[in-house]
């Protein structure tokens, strides 16, 4: 074991600098993208704003329920089938009935893999929908429930169209380095580094933006329906059900102050069929009130003086110059395709992850300083080898964070410390065995040799378990506790590295220079 | 160097049975008077606030907090002067502007006298969910551990290991419990690193037990077990005190973030040291280990 080919040696040198390298390039400043790597500081350490938000897919459901209805309604009468009863049933599925003659048919058409009304998913081996018959009668009832699949495409899908919305407001304004990711099927992790009050993006992001323009009607007995809504400060209106125009329409949006009132207000532009849209139902409806609704709120509703058909128009309301500035950037990044809640928020201002940062560093020096006198006093010379091995190990462990760009949280931080303090339990393992060895052992050599060899399985052994506590702990670990086990695994990876190549040489070099002293260790 | 011969093993029956009431007294504890959760896993907010008036006591705060009308609150001392946490259980989920809402009418009542230096708010789903996932991966890895055990010695090993290893996670909960100690996330870490420590100083132990019992076959395991105790002691000790330093580093120069994360770990690696030796080694007494049990394992 005390022997090393200089292949050997000149290898486990190079790595040791190359690694060694970038933990160097973190403190400064190269121009070259292969070498210029840094370890990213969590959110815990640089200050920001971790938030989870959680899609409420409920309205979705309800709506691609009432769609499936009406398609399902117009399916069967062009299919010459009759079928009655339609309606949704505690908003997760539809019944309807049809006579028993036509089960076989109906059942053909929604259960056929070729199936245009209820889709398969060849990859799921499963339709969109779940389809039960029951008999009454002489009818039967046949009800339609949503498959786990389906739902799961559903989910999905509104993820999909969410985080884009999501992307769109966190860019508009304009956060540095900003992480957003999927989390399971309905969740958003938006991570915003460096943002010291994530107050009004949180605000941004709860708002689902759902905006319609619809008249104020003044007889209850409109043909599509009407509903009561509030104003901001409470008072309520009857609105027609007919949206007007949605904000689908809408492909600019922008705060101004208006010369005339003096007032903030929101100027927006209309696509093509959005300035028809508008235009028809201004010419239409001049001298009738058009409500502008954001969310089941209306903001005003302005009198319609004059058509208006340039396909642009503004929003008038109680508006300060943010509360217009939010609206626009709402407006134009577009509506969330279902409402969503902020179901985790961490955030950590600068001041603290300064000072977390300190600490920590304050604490390794510490901590670092004394196990190497520690292992000084114990072991002398053999201490001060363990003692580079420990500072080789760092290097290594902070180096290999640096070249994958790791994330190093304050649990990081201890982690590292930890391993500083465990590290050196593979070299105490092999210098008492090597003490034990020397007893009954006069060749030094061949005491130092066994030393190492028996030992070694010990150490595996020891190691593995904390690597399975480590491997574990980042799997199913969550954010800063991530960084962690991180740190504690790849720092055992280090160790057994340095203690077997730096450790193993040095001690080599030494006991080879020295083997006829009388007490070597 | 003369060979140190501690009787540890005269002493295997008093600490077992002192075991035993450790363990039997923290199931109490841990079935009646529970763990004290934190926001991570009970749901709620924590604020950290720092005063930058010195006059501000903390019954002012409580005060100010107590009129927000925000349910059961607390307030601390944290760390240093000026540095409060405020924990409250908000029941209805978050609402996006709940925070500023606070900051608003904290800064009516007292003046804009303080800084949030952190916020931590978690949906009672999500803290469910962190729950779950704390115990699956403390009840994983023991697993993970005893099937490493299993495959490398026999099942009288593993079995000790095992034991051992459980009786720390058990009396560490039990000591947080008692002292009414702030479970969150950082503490599962702290455990599963208990669970990884307190597994290899158990191993370390275990390979010299099977070393030996290979070496002597006339000594009985009583003996085996006290002579492998004493030949790796010196390891033990200076293992368990390096990592003490680390840890006591930590906690003393870490920050109050990782207090309760270094204590946890202390007191784990002292249950830890103490459990390798008289918790692991007496079960392998106890189901009367001999060469045969390695060497039958070994035909096989």
């Amino acid at each position: 074991m005390l022997y090393f080919s200089k292949l050997k040696i000149i290898s486990v040198l190079i790595f040791t600098l190359i690694i060694s390298f970038f933990t160097i390039s973190n403190f400064i400043n190269i121009d070259n993208k292969l070498f210029n790597r840094n370890i990213n500081l969590g959110l815990d350490l640089q200050g920001g704003s971790y938030l989870l938000l959680e899609i409420d897919n409920k309205p979705v459901v309800i709506q691609k329920l009432q769609n499936k209805l009406s398609s399902l309604k117009k399916f069967f009468a062009d299919k010459d089938i009759r079928s009655t009863n339609f309606k949704i049933i505690d908003d997760e599925k539809i019944s309807f009935v049809i006579d028993e003659d036509s089960l076989d048919k109906v059942l053909s058409l929604l259960t056929d893999k070729e199936s245009e009304i209820n889709p398969y998913f060849q990859r799921f081996k499963t339709h969109e929908f779940d389809v039960k018959e029951t008999k009454v009668l002489s009818s039967t009832n046949i009800t339609l429930e949503f498959s786990d699949y389906g739902l799961v495409q559903l989910k999905s899908s509104s993820q999909n169209q969410a985080i884009e919305i999501v992307r769109r407001r966190v860019d508009e304004i304009g956060t540095n380095e900003p992480n957003i990711l999927k989390r399971g099927n309905d969740r958003i992790l938006v991570e915003l580094p460096g943002l010291e009050n994530p107050d009004r993006i949180k605000s941004l992001l709860g708002k689902t933006a759902n905006l319609t323009f619809r008249f104020v009607t003044l007889n209850e007995e409109e043909s599509f329906g009407t509903e009561k809504l509030l104003y901001e400060d409470g008072s309520e209106a009857i609105i027609s059900k007919r949206i007007i125009l949605s904000g689908d329409n809408l492909v600019d949006a922008q705060p101004r102050m208006d010369n005339q009132s003096n007032q903030t207000v929101v100027t927006f532009t209309l696509d093509r069929v959005g300035a028809k849209k508008f235009a028809r139902a201004t010419s239409s409806g001049v001298g009738k009130r058009l409500a502008i609704i954001l969310d089941g709120k209306i903001i005003s509703a302005p009198n319609i003086v004059e058509p208006i058909v340039g396909g642009a128009g503004q929003i008038t309301g109680d508006f300060t110059f943010q509360s217009a500035t939010d609206l626009a950037l709402l407006l134009r990044s577009g509506a969330l395709p279902a409402p969503m809640k902020i179901i985790e928020e961490r955030t950590v201002g600068p001041g603290l992850g300064q000072d977390s940062i300190n600490a920590g560093i304050l604490s390794l020096i510490i901590g670092f300083a004394l196990v190497v006198l520690f292992m000084i006093v114990k072991y002398k010379i053999f201490g001060l080898i363990a003692n580079v091995t420990l500072i080789t190990n760092l290097l290594l462990l902070i180096g290999i964070l640096t070249l994958f760009e790791a994330t190093l949280t304050l649990p990081g931080i201890a982690g590292i410390i930890l391993t500083v303090g465990m590290a050196v339990d593979a070299n105490v393992l092999i210098y008492e065995r090597i003490k034990e060895e020397i007893k009954s052992e006069s060749n030094k050599i061949v005491a130092f040799d066994s030393g190492y060899v028996k030992s070694k399985t010990t150490i595996l052994d020891a190691n593995i378990t904390t690597l399975i506590a480590a491997l574990i702990l980042f799997i199913l670990g969550s954010g800063p506790v991530k960084g962690f086990a991180l740190t504690l695994g790849v720092g055992i990876l280090t160790t057994l590295f340095s203690v077997y190549f730096i450790a193993r040489l040095f001690t080599a070099l030494y006991v080879i220079k020295n083997k006829d002293k009388e007490k070597l260790i | 160097m003369e060979k140190r011969n501690i009787p540890f093993n005269k002493f295997y029956k008093r600490f077992n049975i002192m075991s035993l009431f450790l363990i039997l007294f923290s199931l109490i504890l841990l079935t009646f008077k529970g763990l004290n959760y934190g926001v991570d896993f009970k749901g709620g907010t924590l604020i950290e606030l720092r005063t930058l008036d010195n006059t501000l006591n903390i019954s002012d705060l409580r005060k100010s907090f107590s009129k927000l009308n925000l349910g059961d609150v607390t307030v601390k001392e944290f760390g240093k002067e000026n540095d409060y946490v405020i924990k409250f259980e908000k029941k209805q989920s978050i609402e996006e502007n709940f925070i500023e809402n606070i900051k608003i009418e904290l800064s009516n009542d007292i003046g804009n006298i303080f800084e949030f230096r952190r916020v931590e708010s978690v949906g009672p789903k999500v803290s469910d969910e962190l729950l779950k996932s704390g115990i699956i991966a403390i009840v994983l890895s023991l697993g993970a551990m005893l099937i490493y055990i299993w495959i490398r010695f026999e099942w009288q090993f593993s079995l000790g290991a095992i034991t051992a290893v459980f009786h720390d996670v058990v009396i560490t909960l039990g000591f947080f419990s008692l002292l009414n100690f702030e479970i969150n996330l950082s503490i599962v870490a702290a455990v599963l690193t208990i669970v990884g420590y307190s597994m290899n100083d158990t191993v370390v132990i275990f390979d010299r037990v099977r070393e030996n019992l290979k070496k002597y076959s006339d000594i009985k395991i009583f003996e085996i077990t006290n002579i492998s105790i004493n030949e790796t002691l010196s390891r033990t000790i200076i293992t368990s005190v390096t990592t003490l330093l680390a840890l006591l580093s930590i906690f003393i120069f870490g920050g109050a973030i990782l207090k309760g994360f270094s204590f946890a770990m202390i007191l784990g690696v002292i249950v830890g040291t103490y459990s390798s030796i008289y918790i692991a080694n007496p079960i392998l007494v106890r189901l009367n280990v001999s060469q045969k049990t390695i060497l039958k394992e070994e035909k096989v």
